[in-house]
């Protein structure tokens, strides 16, 4: 069970949040073929390693924030905020 | 062998003034207080206690820890029988009952037994090459029966279970000498330190041995209760997880068995901790020679153990077969407490040879080629370990020790990502460094000597509390030791898994074929597969498939350890979350005032509602035909509570809600209120309910009671993570606000009546809309909706007035000849109405335009959730399922919900389901809805739907079957 | 070496020698007419339909560790055909047909074992649902029925069948040919069956890129070697993303942990399979006597082959809902497989948009029962190009046409 930094709460155990998978992806307008649509709703790079992803804090302040977290290790290297810039 | 008590001070954790009776196999026994199940039955001369997995071969006690692989008894009777229990970590108390598994009739005479004499048609994987022929199926059932240990009792648990958190900044497992003193150094740094034991008391193998250490171990202890070390007993650390999650089990004293129902069993000790140092000691491994199983033959450090701790000579002759240095010190320490050891037989050479003692007969480079004995050992045959130099000669001897070195428990390091690494001239595995969040102290570091254990714990504790880097660990002082040599061109199997079976010659068949990594090795050969999870055999399985094979043990390599460390109670890792308390039900809360109306509840979702309310000797289809009759003759209630409720307020809510919902709700006025449909990202519905304007920029949001959670999670989804510059804020209130439906042609009459607000009477009320008033004090929000298709009023208030208005309503109700009504008249009557339920008549594949609303989207300009995945081929396929009404061409036979639609019975391709269906009080028929493939264009058609090998002739009609022109809802 | 009782016989006068090894280690060659990526279950199938249905023997299978390590050796064992599409049903009822002959053709007992599965309905809703379950599966030709509460009481009496219960059984929906398989034993019966028709098997063999020329992929880097082939397949599921990388595409498949668990072996109890989808419980009882248990995902993605406690937690919780009785049991083992997830819980299986290259992926929960259908239709592309007609509903197109086979959203249930 990880601990997991919520920005606004602190760190707390994994199954107070929800996890919604890869963030900073671009939502294409209407007017898009179905191929960037269904590029943008089903393929992902799906690293193994470092992934950013959005959390929820759902049994706690119930926001969203992104997280860098390593898929292999579960390692949280950060975690900050929906509309803050990918980290370096 | 022939069990009996030693004189004091052997015996350190016996209290001989109490003497407790206990049970095995129904015959009465006692032992003292302090013993293990193991202990007292040694003590009592009990060898045999139980039968192997697969041979059925008699077993006795093997061990005197958790690696135990074959003392396993059935403990406690009736609910609270417990299988598989290891007797030697049981403590006896007064009234224990305890019996032998797999084994029947008896464990003395076991029929299954015979299986042994089959044993060379049982080899590794025998079942593979054979039960092929005429199938599996023949053979499975037999097998089946004898496969298994212990009983499972069946019954409810009666105990209980809890699951406690705690945070450490060094958190120690493992309290001997390296435990403890890494704890005080720990505390000592000022590190808020934690200390568990799986013993019943500090102090490890210095703790029970009888001598000058068991003070200094005390002196240790009791620094460490000073320096506010908090120490948790008889807790066994099972796992260690991400983020450095340490997962233990306490076990709670039983006491005795009659006072105990409903004890609390075990606690669950869940610690986050920064740093975890590991102190958990080593095991010994077994030698290998032929009925190297028999009850009689044990561990030595066990042996010394039963000695030392529960006063209890294991034999009264015992023969020490080695590997390495260990067995000499428990020579030593068994001739101290007066046991006759015949002889020390050590497989090594005199050169590698450390220790030595006076009077003790010792005979080097030799090994046991034969046990005598089958059920007890009477003695065993000595010959040289290499064939040559020593004249075979037996030697009687009622117990045989097994030292084999040892075998450092890595468990928690390599579950926490740790490697290992093969140490030659001690033939062991030890940790390679420390991993991030845990490191090794002492034997489980495979650092042997004391002083060294307690230097590097010392430090290693100092350093993780003051956060800095952990110091290597000395690794040494187990002496000189053999990898693992079986005796080759000897008769009789020699057993490396004594759970399983698995011998030698099975290792040696999966190198012969090809099973030769390690894990192929253990599924082939189901060694370490038992309850013991090979703590006593993995390490002499991979190096015998190293010798095999020509690879060095370390290239070989291990298992990855798992969780648990040790089987661990289910009942425990689910704590409290069992009957009620799962998932616990949401209830309402004027559920007294429904149950005294004769309610039937039921389970929809996670609330417990009234399905209908049967009158004496009703049905609850008869009731629920009776409350929808009387909704559209006079009036009902509806305790509709659980409809999920959220305010949406902000200066962009309108906007928001345009961008959520299908339809365009930012052009509402004030009080007025709309049906919205919502949809996920892939365009598939998701939800619907009525959206109220409140105010300029107040909205109130219904969902279904289903969907709330996730409507609501979408909500807040979409605003924070993609729409994030609207200023918007998404309040669910659905527990905040209880909610009346009162439906039905004198719906009005009747609250009007109970002294609701004339500007509600549907002259001055419209359909759809929504006004904010009070009733006597009390605030309501009333909205002019049906979901039956009458004149009907959801009365939203505060969750605590329900009741009150539940009752006053009530006391009118005969005036009226009103009803309440439940779920199940709710459904006849919305289905009458032809309206959709989300999740019944839809599923997640469902698309708005499937359900009639691809003319309101061709209306909006503006874009939506799920929008453009209406614009894929898959989308716009005019052969998609659509919703349609459906009448039995007979009109009698109700179509079964599920049932399949298609012109031709099956095998066919299906044309779409039933997904609603109810009798229509209204119209004396069966009526139902469906989704059917091209359902829209096919208005009038005859269809055949088929139900488990039934068929129903239906025709495709029009909807709603009850008032088309909706003028009751005017 | 013909399996036997007589040549076990035989084995037991003479000790047990003369059983050779089940497959070859072989050495890696230059040139192979098929390499696939993976030795799982899936990949061994391809590789032995390959030589079998095709004829194609130059072929190599390529495994990072140790042959039927990844999901095969990590699953619950579970067999079914119990889907509600069309599409779904065909591919996974050709499966399991396969398995019903399987131990015959590789001459290896994988231990079939057709106990049933019972899917339990916890409230009126769950029986319409199973209703439309069980016609649909009717409507495909797969035996199908529903039971009632007492039938459930008669084939599981330790299922908690009080009207009080917190998910009370109000009836179930039963698959008879559904249960149980070795699932070890299907890795190895299929590479000794591959492996004697000539198949290279080639374990401790990372790939560590695709070798393309001219927008062709004609090989593999493997660490020990290149292996250069006509054509090859991918089946290494849990890394299907990371195997796409390195070939230059991406995959709609996100890898998550999905955790299994056993009990300490007990006399029998439970004959079945029992799933109760409302809690999430998925329950049987090894030829060993161990409870098996499976469990939902860890739902964020891992490669992480641990599993979290507090998934561990709740789906032993949702286990005791249904069996209160196995609160004294032990938990013995717990272990996590890596498993593709797709959108719509369906397979792919065909080309890739390389050249040349081709995959089997994206079984989400359910690869196991799949394994023999998606060797043969794996085989079937590799040899000829085309898709097998079972696959085609099953290609990467239907991420842009929309033409997803959802039976996760349709039933409930993604396992």
């Amino acid at each position: 069970m990880m601990h997991i930094p919520c920005p606004w709460c602190g760190a707390r155990d994994e199954n107070e949040f929800v996890c919604g998978g890869t963030s900073h992806l671009q939502r294409p307008a209407l007017d898009v073929s179905d191929e960037v649509w269904g590029a943008y709703l089903f393929f992902r790079d799906n690293p193994k390693g470092v992934h950013l992803e959005r959390w929820r804090h759902v049994h706690g302040c119930g926001q969203w924030f992104n997280a860098a977290r390593n898929t292999l290790t579960h390692e949280i290297l950060s975690v900050y905020r929906m509309t803050d810039p990918v980290p370096q | 062998m022939t069990g009996r008590r030693l004189q004091e001070p052997l015996g350190t954790r016996l209290d001989r003034a109490r003497r407790i009776g206990f049970e095995f196999n129904g015959r009465p026994l006692s032992g003292f207080a302090g013993d293990t199940l193991a202990s007292a039955l040694l003590a009592n001369g009990v060898q045999l206690v139980g039968r192997s997995f697969k041979l059925h071969r008699p077993r006795g006690i093997f061990s005197c820890g958790v690696e135990e692989p074959t003392g396993l008894v059935d403990v406690g009777a009736g609910a609270q029988r417990t299988p598989n229990t290891r007797a030697t970590l049981v403590e006896i108390h007064e009234g224990l009952i305890a019996s032998s598994v797999n084994c029947w009739p008896s464990v003395g005479f076991d029929l299954a037994a015979l299986n042994n004499g089959f044993s060379a048609l049982l080899p590794a994987g025998f079942y593979y090459k054979t039960f092929k022929w005429p199938g599996w199926r023949v053979f499975e059932p037999s097998i089946r029966r004898l496969a298994g240990l212990g009983r499972a009792s069946g019954e409810r648990d009666p105990d209980r279970y809890e699951e406690l958190s705690a945070a450490a900044e060094v958190a120690v497992i493992g309290a001997g000498i390296a435990g403890l003193s890494a704890a005080v150094a720990a505390a000592e740094a000022g590190a808020a330190t934690v200390l568990l034991t799986s013993s019943a008391a500090p102090g490890g193998s210095l703790g029970w041995r009888a001598g000058p250490d068991r003070q200094r171990v005390a002196d240790l202890a009791a620094r460490a209760a000073a320096l506010g070390v908090k120490l948790l007993t008889r807790t066994m650390a099972f796992g260690i997880y991400d983020h450095n999650l340490l997962c233990a089990a306490e076990s709670l004293p039983a006491g005795t068995q009659a006072a105990s129902a409903g004890r609390l069993r075990e606690r669950l000790w869940k610690i986050r901790a920064r740093a975890v140092i590991a102190a958990t000691g080593a095991f010994e491994r077994p030698m290998l020679f032929p009925d190297n199983d028999r009850p009689g033959v044990m561990l030595a450090a066990a042996a010394d153990k039963y000695a030392q701790a529960y006063g209890v000579a294991c034999g009264g002759r015992v023969v020490i077969a080695a590997n390495s240095d260990s067995g000499y010190a428990v020579a030593a320490s068994l001739r101290a407490a007066g046991i006759d050891v015949a002889a020390l037989i050590d497989r090594r050479p005199p050169s590698d040879i450390a220790a030595s003692q006076p009077g003790l007969r010792i005979i080097t480079g030799a090994a046991i080629s034969r046990v005598f004995g089958r059920r007890s050992v009477r003695g065993c045959t000595i010959v040289a370990a290499d064939g040559q130099g020593i004249r075979p000669e037996r030697i009687d001897c009622d117990l045989i020790l097994s030292a084999g070195g040892h075998a450092p428990a890595v468990h928690l390091h390599t579950q926490a990502g740790g490697r290992l690494r093969w140490v030659d001239d001690c033939a062991m595995f030890v940790p390679e460094g420390h991993t991030p969040g845990l490191a090794s102290a002492g034997a489980c570091a495979g650092v042997f000597a004391m002083e060294d254990a307690a230097g590097h714990a010392t430090e290693l504790g100092r350093a993780l509390a003051r956060g800095q880097a952990a110091p290597a660990a000395p690794v040494g002082g187990a002496g000189r030791s053999l990898a693992a040599a079986y005796m080759p061109n000897v008769r009789g199997k020699q057993f490396v898994d004594l759970q399983n079976d698995v011998a030698v010659s099975d290792v040696g068949l999966a190198a012969q074929e090809n099973f030769r990594s390690v894990e192929h090795l253990k599924r082939y050969t189901t060694t370490g597969m038992g309850t013991d999870q090979g703590k006593t055999s993995n390490v002499n399985a991979l190096v015998l498939m190293g010798e095999f094979t020509g690879r060095h043990p370390g290239q070989v390599g291990t298992t990855r350890f798992r969780p648990p460390f040790a089987p661990t109670s289910v009942g425990l890792l689910v704590g409290r979350r069992v009957g009620e308390l799962y998932r616990p039900l949401k209830r309402l809360s004027a559920e007294d005032w429904h149950a005294a109306r004769g309610a039937l509840f039921e389970n929809f979702g996670n609330w417990r509602r009234p399905a209908a309310y049967p009158l004496a000797g009703e049905s609850l289809d008869a009731a629920a035909q009776r409350e929808a009759a009387a909704v559209r003759r006079t009036a009902g209630l509806l305790d509709g509570s659980p409809l999920g409720k959220l305010e949406i307020f902000g200066p962009d809510a309108a906007e928001f809600l345009d961008l959520m919902y299908v339809g365009t709700l930012s052009n509402m006025r004030i009080g007025q209120a709309r049906y919205g449909l919502l949809l996920n990202e892939h365009g598939v519905v998701m939800d619907d309910g009525i959206v109220a304007r409140l105010g300029a920029q107040r909205f109130w949001v219904n969902t279904t009671s289903a969907g709330i959670e996730r409507s609501s999670a979408a909500f807040e989804e979409w605003l924070q993570c993609e729409f994030t510059s609207l200023k918007v804020l998404v309040t669910p209130v659905t527990s905040r606000w209880g909610n009346l439906t009162v439906a039905g042609p004198e719906a009005w009459n009747w609250l009007a009546a109970a002294g609701f607000d004339p500007a509600l009477a549907p002259q001055r009320m419209a359909h759809m809309t929504m006004q904010e008033c009070e009733l006597d004090g009390v605030e309501l929000r009333v909205l002019r909706a049906s979901f039956s298709g009458e004149l009907g009023y959801e009365i939203n208030l505060p969750d605590a007035a329900s009741h009150a208005l539940i009752e006053r309503l009530w006391a009118l109700a005969p005036r009226f000849g009103a009803v309440p009504y439940g779920i199940e008249a709710l459904e006849i009557l919305r289905t009458e109405k032809g309206y959709i339920h989300v999740g019944t008549d839809t599923d997640g594949t469902t698309l708005p335009g499937d359900i009639g609303f691809g003319r309101a989207i061709e209306r909006k300009a503006a874009n939506f959730v799920g929008r453009r995945s209406l614009l894929t081929p898959a989308a716009r396929d005019p052969g998609r399922l659509q919703l349609v009404a459906l009448l039995p061409t007979d009109r009698r036979t109700r179509l079964p919900v599920g049932a399949q639609i298609a012109a031709r019975p099956p095998p066919t391709l299906t044309e779409g389901h039933v997904t609603s269906s109810y009798h229509s009080p209204e119209l004396g028929m069966p009526v139902a809805l469906g989704m059917l493939a091209r359902g829209s264009q096919r208005l009038g058609e005859r269809v055949r739907v088929h139900h488990l090998g039934s068929r129903i002739e239906a025709e495709v009609v029009k909807a709603p079957f009850v008032d088309p022109a909706g003028e009751r809802l005017k | 070496m013909k399996y036997s009782a007589w040549s076990l016989l035989r084995g037991a006068l003479g000790g047990h020698r003369q059983w050779p090894p089940a497959w070859r280690d072989a050495a890696p060659k230059p040139r192979y007419d098929v390499v696939i990526v993976g030795g799982g279950g899936h990949g061994l199938a391809a590789a032995y339909y390959l030589a079998k249905n095709h004829g194609i023997t130059n072929v190599a299978v390529v495994e990072r560790g140790w042959i039927g390590g990844g999901n095969t050796g990590r699953n619950t064992t579970i067999v079914r055909s119990n889907y509600l599409y069309p599409e779904s049903a065909r591919l996974y009822d050709f499966s399991l047909k396969l398995y019903e002959g399987l131990s015959q053709a590789l001459n290896f007992n994988i231990m079939l074992s057709q106990r049933g599965q019972l899917m339990l309905a916890h409230s009126r809703h769950d029986l319409d649902s199973m209703s439309r379950w069980a016609n649909a599966m009717r409507m495909n030709g797969i035996q199908a029925e529903l039971l009632s509460r007492e039938a459930v009481a008669a084939l599981a009496p330790v299922i908690d069948l009080s009207p009080q219960a917190r998910f009370p059984v109000l009836g179930a929906f039963m698959q008879r040919r559904a249960g149980t398989a070795r699932h070890d034993a299907v890795a190895w019966g299929y590479a000794r069956a591959a492996s004697a028709l000539g198949v290279d098997i080639i374990q401790n063999c990372e790939v560590r890129g695709f070798i393309n020329e001219g927008g062709r992929c004609v090989g593999v880097d493997t660490a020990r070697g290149a292996l250069r082939a006509e054509r090859v397949g991918i089946a290494a599921a849990g890394h299907s993303s990371v195997l796409a990388k390195l070939a230059g595409f991406r995959l709609p498949v996100t890898s998550y942990a999905l955790q299994a668990m056993v009990t300490e072996p007990l006399k029998p109890l439970l004959d079945t399979v029992v799933i109760s989808p409302s809690t999430g419980a998925y329950v049987s009882q090894s030829d060993k006597g161990e409870i098996v248990i499976g469990a939902m995902l860890d739902l964020f993605p891992s490669y992480a082959q641990r599993g979290s406690f507090a998934v561990t937690q709740a789906i032993l919780a949702a286990t005791l809902a249904i069996f209160p009785s196995f609160s004294r049991l032990r938990l013995m083992r717990q272990w996590a497989g890596i498993v593709d997830v797709v959108h719509d819980s369906s397979p792919i299986i065909g080309p890739t948009p390389v050249p040349g290259l081709y995959i089997n992926c994206g079984w989400g929960t359910g690869g196991f029962k799949a394994i023999p259908a998606g060797g043969w239709t794996l085989a079937h592309v590799l040899a000829t190009g085309a898709t097998h007609p079972l696959a085609e509903p099953f290609q990467l197109g239907r991420f842009v046409s929309g033409r997803l086979v959802d039976e996760a959203a349709a039933s409930g249930i993604a396992h």
